[in-house]
């Protein structure tokens, strides 16, 4: 398996090393952490700009219609005008809402999607850090966002705010569990929870095939809670629009709302390359053991195109879900999880703690 | 506008609060102001603040003359225009004891089911949507359009026809209407199972509205709620069945009654009226007899004086119409008994005790459309 | 039953019932006094059971003011009205029938809010279109509005 010219590990190598000959200590980690932190930035904004534009084009499509067609070829810049808008709107102040938690509550969202992202491998050697606890820093990063949904819903001094963000912290909690025990499902399998261990690990195969019954029926609860925790989908009460008007950020205008907007897609983006990660493969190509010829020919394809491929097919089901399906009441999102997804969990992650046991995966 | 909130002061505990839902708002189709008691997430009662789009149609009527009231009550149940116009026709041809030719009464009974499968696939459509599925939206009005486009292409102008007048029709139908009505019903009987496939039969959409909003048959009775609202609980009430007009003696059709009364028996009641629709208007519409598309009237027609009252199966319900006509050219009182009006009147009794987003799902099963209720 | 049947069960009931001729309904005037006994009457005796009031109707005939009640018996198919009237032009009132047919209850507060006829025991008889601060009851022959009605 030659991943020389898609290797990253070299380059990183080569750009520390500059670094480190060059800088002070101090200031070497300093210019590292800045630049990383600019490249994620970068990369942060324009997935955000490029998922909103394909929602759109998804949703149009299945929906008989068009989608944005004006703006660009194919309307592809639909969004950087709609960010330019937004950019511009004026910033609306709430006369007795709570200043402080009003301005933060945007960037808590934003900062606890932006510190998921930098977990994520996205080729060999492509990853802003590489926990050994790489999954539960995910897990436990991403659940700060429920922070920011609720000081959104309180501060804004209004009702129907205040009822979906309680609507939204609820489900958020609730459904953390159910990503938590089925990712448990697979580190059972991969017996390590460090992202690129998990990716190496799937070079002959990749999770979803290997584990087959337990892995599968853990990959249908992730894809269920996580399109849960991020709100979206037939679990979107929190900002269901027929209801509440737009819920938890009813009040906010201009760019915090783009925060907020932009923030659900990329809990989107990051659920998907979990996903993607953990039960598809990661970078790692469509390997099938024994057949070395399909191998070669796979190998072929950079890792970073199989990445992205399977993130976004899983983002394409997410969206196939959202607007197929209508949406869940409060109280039976509740009892789904707390009735249903909860114990087929627990049975899940004994059934694959046995099987690993008895050695009867691929 | 004086806010003024009169909710009865019987027993406001602390925990309870109000929220207005409306006038303008996503879901209530029209301008309708609930003030809605919640307890948490239960409903505890419900007011209706109707009036936003009162008219005074009523008293227009008693400066107009009849052919003039037609134009009016177009503009009351907006989405099943031909069947309130056809209400006033009839009174009038009754009470000036003119019989109309066959081919008006075959014509205007074709088009007022055509009129009522434009209306249910209107009320799908923001069914669906209420409920999250917003695809539905797309995928109603797409095939709304084919019927839109039949009445263009005859009579000129999508919603708001005036189309039948007393004696007859304002003119004939245009030719190619049997064709295009005949493809019509052979491309939504394709489509009308996408619409099963979407919403029916999906399992959050029957979680959502199985056993919610339950109105027993003695209260949809006394609640005067009539219509499929109405029929989903099992109260006969189909005016074209009971006291039939046109020709709808001679057609066979079935008269859909469901008897759990929660919102989905509603929602089952429409789905089958709009094939019940299309059977109707394939038994008529290849029989169309030849001859006048109206009947020589005066210039002016004054009605005997006394009292007349036509009651017809609007798409939300019965719609009845009084007439007390002292021998002059207008009327001298027009009362419009309005399906709408007594549907709502139900509203608060059947949402008590349930959520706020079930309250969305029952709005949207009694289909109000609120120019009705107002007048 | 048919018309004539019906005819004289009412005439049993309220004697002081006036017939009115009419081609379509079978139409009794009876004095305020008796409208709720005789209406309770309708509607719980076995054989008349009139449970589906269908339409409540307020006429202004400018010497008096009038309330009518079309109703038809779901089980025995047949339909009756009834009228009642007051020459009361200051303060009119007449019992409520909403306790025995809860449609009644917004039909009323039309009535009320167009036509200024008020019913005794009503629940919650406010204006139902009009705001509730509008001066006068538009329904009525002699309403005028400086503002809001243009006479050609």
């Amino acid at each position: 398996m030659n991943f020389s010219i898609y290797d990253f590990t070299s380059f990183n190598q080569w750009l520390d090393k500059l670094l480190y000959d060059n800088l002070s200590p101090f200031w070497a980690v300093v210019v590292e952490m800045t630049v990383i932190g600019l490249v994620v930035l970068l990369f942060y904004a324009l997935i955000g700009l490029f998922l909103v534009y394909a929602e759109r084009k998804v949703c149009a499509f299945m929906q008989n219609r068009v989608g944005p067609n004006r703006v660009g070829p194919y309307g592809f810049f639909q969004t950087i005008a709609d960010l330019i808008k937004l950019l511009l709107k004026e910033l609306v102040h709430i006369k007795n809402a709570d200043k402080l938690l009003f301005n933060i509550a945007p960037f808590i969202v934003i900062c606890a999607s932006f510190m998921a992202i930098a977990a994520i491998p996205f080729a060999k050697g492509l990853h802003a850090i590489d926990f050994d606890i790489g999954i539960l820093y995910v897990i436990a990063v991403s659940s700060l966002g429920v922070i920011g949904v609720l000081l959104a819903g309180w501060s804004s001094n209004n009702k129907y705010s205040l009822i979906g963000a309680m609507r939204s912290g609820a489900q958020i909690v609730s459904y953390e569990l159910s990503v938590g025990l089925s990712l448990l499902t697979i580190i059972v399998l991969a017996g390590t929870m460090q992202f690129s261990q998990i990716v190496e690990g799937q070079a002959n195969g990749w999770f979803i095939f290997k584990g087959h019954i337990p892995a599968f029926i853990a990959f249908v609860v992730f894809l269920i809670s996580s399109t849960a925790e991020t709100n979206r989908g037939p679990f979107d009460l929190a900002e269901a629009e027929s209801e509440l008007t737009a819920g938890f950020h009813t009040e906010y205008s201009g760019i915090k709302f783009a925060f907020f907007f932009l923030a659900e897609y990329m809990n989107m983006f990051i659920v998907a390359s979990i996903a993607a990660t953990v039960f598809l493969g990661g970078w790692m190509p469509f390997h099938v053991s024994g057949w070395e010829g399909f191998n070669h020919v796979m190998d072929f394809i950079p890792p970073l195109i199989w990445y992205f491929g399977k993130t976004f097919f899983v983002i394409f089901l997410m969206m196939w879900f959202k607007w197929t399906f209508p949406r869940l009441r409060i109280d039976q999102l509740l009892t789904l999880e707390w009735k249903y997804l909860l114990p087929i969990n627990l049975v899940n992650i004994l059934i694959m703690a046995f099987v690993v046991l008895m050695g009867w995966h691929f | 506008m004086k806010e003024v909130v009169n909710l009865p002061v019987k027993n406001i505990e602390e925990e309870e609060y109000h929220i207005n839902m409306g006038p303008q708002h996503p879901s209530t189709h029209g301008v309708l102001r609930l003030v809605v008691s919640l307890q948490g997430e239960i409903v505890k009662s419900l007011k209706p603040h109707c009036g936003y789009i009162h008219r005074g149609i009523e008293k227009m009527c008693e400066k107009d003359t009849y052919p003039q009231i037609i134009h009016l009550t177009d503009r009351m149940d907006y989405l099943s225009a031909h069947i309130n116009n056809h209400a006033v026709c009839m009174l009038v041809e009754k009470a000036l004891e003119v019989e109309v030719p066959e081919r008006v009464k075959y014509i205007r009974t074709i088009i007022d089911e055509l009129n009522r499968i434009a209306s249910h696939q209107l009320w799908w459509c923001s069914f669906g949507m209420d409920m999250g599925g917003l695809t539905c939206f797309f995928y109603g009005l797409r095939d709304r359009e084919k019927i839109l486009d039949i009445f263009e292409e005859s009579f000129g102008s999508r919603l708001l026809h005036s189309y039948y007048t007393p004696g007859g029709l304002m003119m004939d139908i245009h030719p190619n209407f049997q064709k295009s009505v005949k493809d019509f019903i052979v491309y939504f009987r394709k489509k009308i199972k996408d619409y099963d496939d979407l919403l029916t039969g999906n399992i959050i959409m029957q979680e959502r509205t199985k056993g919610v909003g339950i109105l027993s048959k003695e209260d949809a009775v006394s609640y005067g709620v009539t219509g499929p609202s109405g029929r989903g609980s099992g109260f006969s009430c189909d005016v074209r069945k009971n006291h039939p007009y046109g020709v709808y003696d001679k057609v066979e059709f079935n008269e859909i009654l469901m008897h759990e009364g929660d919102t989905f028996a509603r929602y089952m009641v429409r789905m089958h009226e709009m094939h019940e629709s299309m059977k109707i208007i394939e038994q008529l519409i290849d029989n169309i007899p030849a001859g006048d598309y109206s009947v020589k009237m005066k210039a002016v027609l004054k009605l005997p004086a006394g009292e007349y009252f036509q009651r017809v199966e609007a798409a939300r319900g019965e719609l009845g119409v009084y007439v007390l006509s002292d021998g002059n050219k207008t009327p001298f009182r027009m009362k419009f008994r309005s399906p709408n009006f007594s549907n709502l009147s139900a509203l608060d009794h059947i949402s008590r005790g349930g959520k706020i987003a079930d309250l969305v799902a029952i709005g949207g099963s009694l289909d109000y459309v609120i120019p009705d209720i107002d007048r | 039953m048919n018309n004539e049947q019906l005819k004289e069960r009412i005439l049993g009931l309220v004697p002081d019932a006036e017939f009115q001729e009419n081609k379509q309904f079978l139409t009794f005037l009876i004095p305020p006094a008796r409208l709720h006994a005789l209406a309770q009457k309708l509607r719980d005796e076995e054989d008349l059971a009139f449970d589906f009031l269908f339409c409540l109707t307020g006429v202004d005939l400018i010497k008096q003011l009038m309330v009518i009640y079309h109703m038809e018996s779901t089980r025995h198919k047949h339909q009756l009205v009834l009228k009642v009237q007051t020459e009361d032009r200051l303060n009119p009132a007449f019992d409520t029938v909403c306790d025995l047919w809860k449609t009644a209850e917004f039909h009323e507060r039309e009535v009320y809010d167009l036509l200024g006829i008020r019913f005794n025991n009503h629940p919650d008889l406010r204006r139902i279109f009009l705001d509730e601060d509008w001066k006068g009851h538009p329904l009525r022959k002699d309403y005028t509005d400086e503002v809001n009605i243009v006479e050609l």
